[in-house]
């Protein structure tokens, strides 16, 4: 799929113009510019020409593994790691030698890293007492920065006094307090609970829009990813393997790495038997029959490929559908209940397990598929995406 | 002083609830007044509470009977606090508080103590400033690395105290190894007197304690998360403000500590001012000794050492055990 299909998709839902994202228009100027950065640490390469562009109020994930080198480029941002090669460009300056207490970046580390020895408050006015801000000023501006993160009351408490979620807000406002024009996160909802990170994601999204600032948060997470970016930036062993808006990584992944890091997927590999403008036909062994999808890809004849499928867009049913292509038969091997959904894997013919999800609908358990049933799995023919890498 | 906790009955380990009235009504566990008691960890506190009873608690008031003593010519050499008549049906009970007295009215004593306090805490602060940097250098140097550093920090220890300040003598006398380099590069040409000053009593005691600054240093600086300098940095503040702002408040607990190791010995410390120091060299260890062996007057002797435990140890050891006491709050 080439880019200007990717921008039809992604632009047809926005009718206004004006609210067309900078990273789509021609000649937007990039806030943060990374060029052909590489950091090596070594032999090793953690950090491999990494380009990438980020606009003024984005909220760019750097999405990725453990060692996929997320973490390195971030602090290279910050400036705690120099770059091998490559340049940083932070609204139109460039970075190089400019140290870490002198860069228009704050971060809000993992461990949150806020000063033991220190109140909340005095942790908040920490940024604003080294830039020599007015005693005044820096009292006012940080009641404010704890207001707006709902601390107000616990200024004078110790960090070892406060719950996780408490701490993590802190790290927050320690970070915003000189009104950075960069944001960095790291992996900054890693160490909450799941109830707190779903409401701290909203708020942190809130307070990026109420603040303008630009954020670049790196996770693991792909569900966090999912949720914060405007775009998310998919890592794997130091290079970036894909740049998109979230929908466009999960619905168009550009390579099975994508496919299978973010969400689930079921792959199927086969030979490419029929190329036109539009479709693909695919014989896949794997699937036991051929495979059809609608879009085009630019591939050699007779290419290895793999189509690939989401769990949630197999249908299930029990008699056989009235679609031809790509529908499959198979047993259900093994249900998950999920309350609001239910996972099955339903075993092909050849031996391959395929896992299809699928709402709960009705409560009545009777009515619902139950193991060893034989069913049918089909799916409509733009559904799946070919990859070729 | 662990000997009041061998006694008394462990009120958190009493099962409450229901639990307690089951067992109970169904025998006669209910007037055993020993049931809450938890033997294990009375077992285990009284072991260190009798040895600190028995090796430091009765010593203690051993000494303290003595100080309140006069001296006699006797074995041992001090008038008996009770006395029986019993021709008479007499007992005397005689407490001489004249010892204290005494310390307290003539000069030297007060002399010895002040000119103690100040030797041990010059001495404590010198200890710091070199002790400081040598911590923060092993504890910012690899993990294989620290440990090499470490055991050199710990090497002097498998010598004999006494023969590593003998060896001062040797290199501060006055033809020793000191005075022998200087002459012969012949920056000075007399000998420097060293041996027998205060200068000589400051270095003992400074190498001599040394490792006990550096390794609650180390301890402290060691185990200060780094990315809290990083979070520094990122605000704004410079290297060495960020030591300032945060490395020396997060190293506090270890400096007290490590001054605390060396300043309570360093006061009473008697060995190094007798063989490094001068005839001028004042400290109250030497005053104790001197007592002891020479005025073989050990009811003055016990009346020094416990005031020298009330006057500076005790004072030192309260402040500790308030600031522990905060510490478990926060």
């Amino acid at each position: 799929m080439t880019s200007s299909q990717l921008n039809e998709l992604s632009t047809s839902t926005v009718a206004n113009v004006a609210e067309v994202p900078l990273w789509k228009q021609d000649g937007a100027e990039p806030f943060l510019k990374i060029e052909n950065v590489t950091k090596m640490f070594g032999e090793f390469t953690a950090v491999d020409n990494i380009s990438l562009d980020i606009y003024k109020n984005e909220l760019f994930c750097l999405l990725g593994g453990s060692g996929s080198g997320k973490s390195t480029l971030l602090r290279i941002l910050a400036g705690f790691e120099s770059a091998s090669s490559g340049r940083i460009i932070i609204d139109g300056v460039d970075m190089a030698g400019i140290q870490p207490w002198k860069r228009p970046v704050n971060m809000m580390f993992q461990s949150y890293a806020l000063f033991p020895h220190l109140s909340v408050a005095d942790n908040v006015a920490f940024g604003l007492r080294r830039e020599g801000v007015a005693r005044g000023e820096v009292k006012q501006r940080v009641a404010q920065m704890l207001d707006m993160v709902q601390l107000g009351a616990l200024g004078k408490r110790k960090p070892n006094q406060l719950s996780g979620g408490q701490r993590q807000r802190v790290a927050l406002a320690r970070s915003l307090i000189k009104r950075p024009k960069l944001l960095l996160l790291d992996e900054p909802l890693g160490a909450l609970d799941k109830k707190l990170r779903e409401e701290t994601q909203f708020e942190l999204i809130n307070i990026q829009e109420e603040l303008g600032v630009t954020f670049v948060v790196v996770t693991h997470d792909q569900e966090e990813a999912m949720t914060l970016a405007t775009r998310i930036g998919v890592m794997n062993n130091g290079v970036i393997v894909q740049t998109a808006e979230p929908h466009v990584v999960y619905e168009y992944p550009n390579s099975r790495f994508v496919a299978e890091f973010v969400g689930s997927v079921n792959l199927f590999e086969g030979k490419v038997v029929e190329d036109l403008p539009d479709s693909v036909r695919i014989r896949s062994k794997e699937a036991g029959v051929e495979l059809f999808v609608n879009h085009g890809i630019s591939c050699a004849p007779n290419q290895t490929v793999h189509m690939a499928i989401r769990p949630e867009k197999i249908k299930i049913s029990r008699n056989k559908p009235e679609q031809t292509e790509n529908c499959i038969q198979g047993i259900i091997e093994d249900i998950a209940y999920m309350g609001s959904l239910s996972v099955f894997k339903v075993r092909l013919a050849n031996g391959k397990d395929v896992r299809v999800t699928q709402p709960n609908f009705v409560r009545d358990m009777g009515a619902r598929f139950t193991w060893h049933e034989q069913v049918y799995l089909s799916w409509d023919m733009d559904s799946s995406v070919v990859l070729t890498s | 002083m662990g000997h009041g906790q061998q006694c008394g009955f462990d009120l958190m380990s009493i099962p409450s609830g229901s639990a307690w009235i089951d067992k109970s009504a169904s025998g006669m566990a209910r007037y055993n007044l020993f049931r809450g008691v938890n033997w294990g960890r009375l077992g285990v506190i009284a072991v260190p509470g009798l040895w600190l009873g028995i090796f430091f608690f009765i010593p203690f008031l051993v000494v303290f009977k003595i100080s309140l003593s006069e001296s006699a010519i006797a074995v041992p050499p001090y008038s008996a606090m009770l006395e029986w008549d019993l021709e008479e049906a007499y007992a005397t009970f005689k407490l001489n508080f004249g010892n204290y007295i005494y310390l307290f009215e003539d000069t030297f004593y007060l002399d010895a103590y002040i000119s103690s306090v100040k030797i041990a805490s010059v001495s404590t602060l010198i200890t710091l400033i070199v002790g400081f940097p040598i911590a923060y250098l092993i504890a910012r140097s690899k993990p294989s690395m620290r440990v090499v550093l470490l055991s050199l920090v710990i090497l002097p220890f498998w010598t004999s105290f006494l023969l590593r300040v003998y060896a001062w003598m040797g290199f501060l006398k006055k033809n020793g190894i000191v005075n022998e380099f200087l002459l012969s590069t012949g920056i000075i040409d007399q000998p420097l007197i060293m041996l027998q000053t205060d200068f000589a009593v400051y270095i003992g005691i400074v190498y001599t304690y040394l490792p006990f600054m550096i390794l609650p240093l180390y301890t402290a600086l060691e185990k200060m998360d780094l990315t809290l300098l990083e979070a520094a940095e990122d605000l704004g503040s410079r290297p060495y403000q960020s030591f300032f702002l945060v490395t020396l408040p997060l190293a506090v607990p270890g400096i007290i500590a490590g001054c605390l190791l060396v300043f309570i010995p360093a006061v009473g410390e008697f060995v190094i001012p007798s063989l490094l120091g001068g005839s001028d060299t004042l400290m109250i260890g030497r005053v104790l000794w001197d007592e002891f062996f020479l005025n073989r007057d050990w009811p003055m002797a016990s009346a020094v050492a416990i005031v020298m435990l009330v006057v500076l140890v005790l004072p030192v050891m309260l402040i500790r055990n308030a600031q522990g006491k905060e510490e478990v709050h926060s």
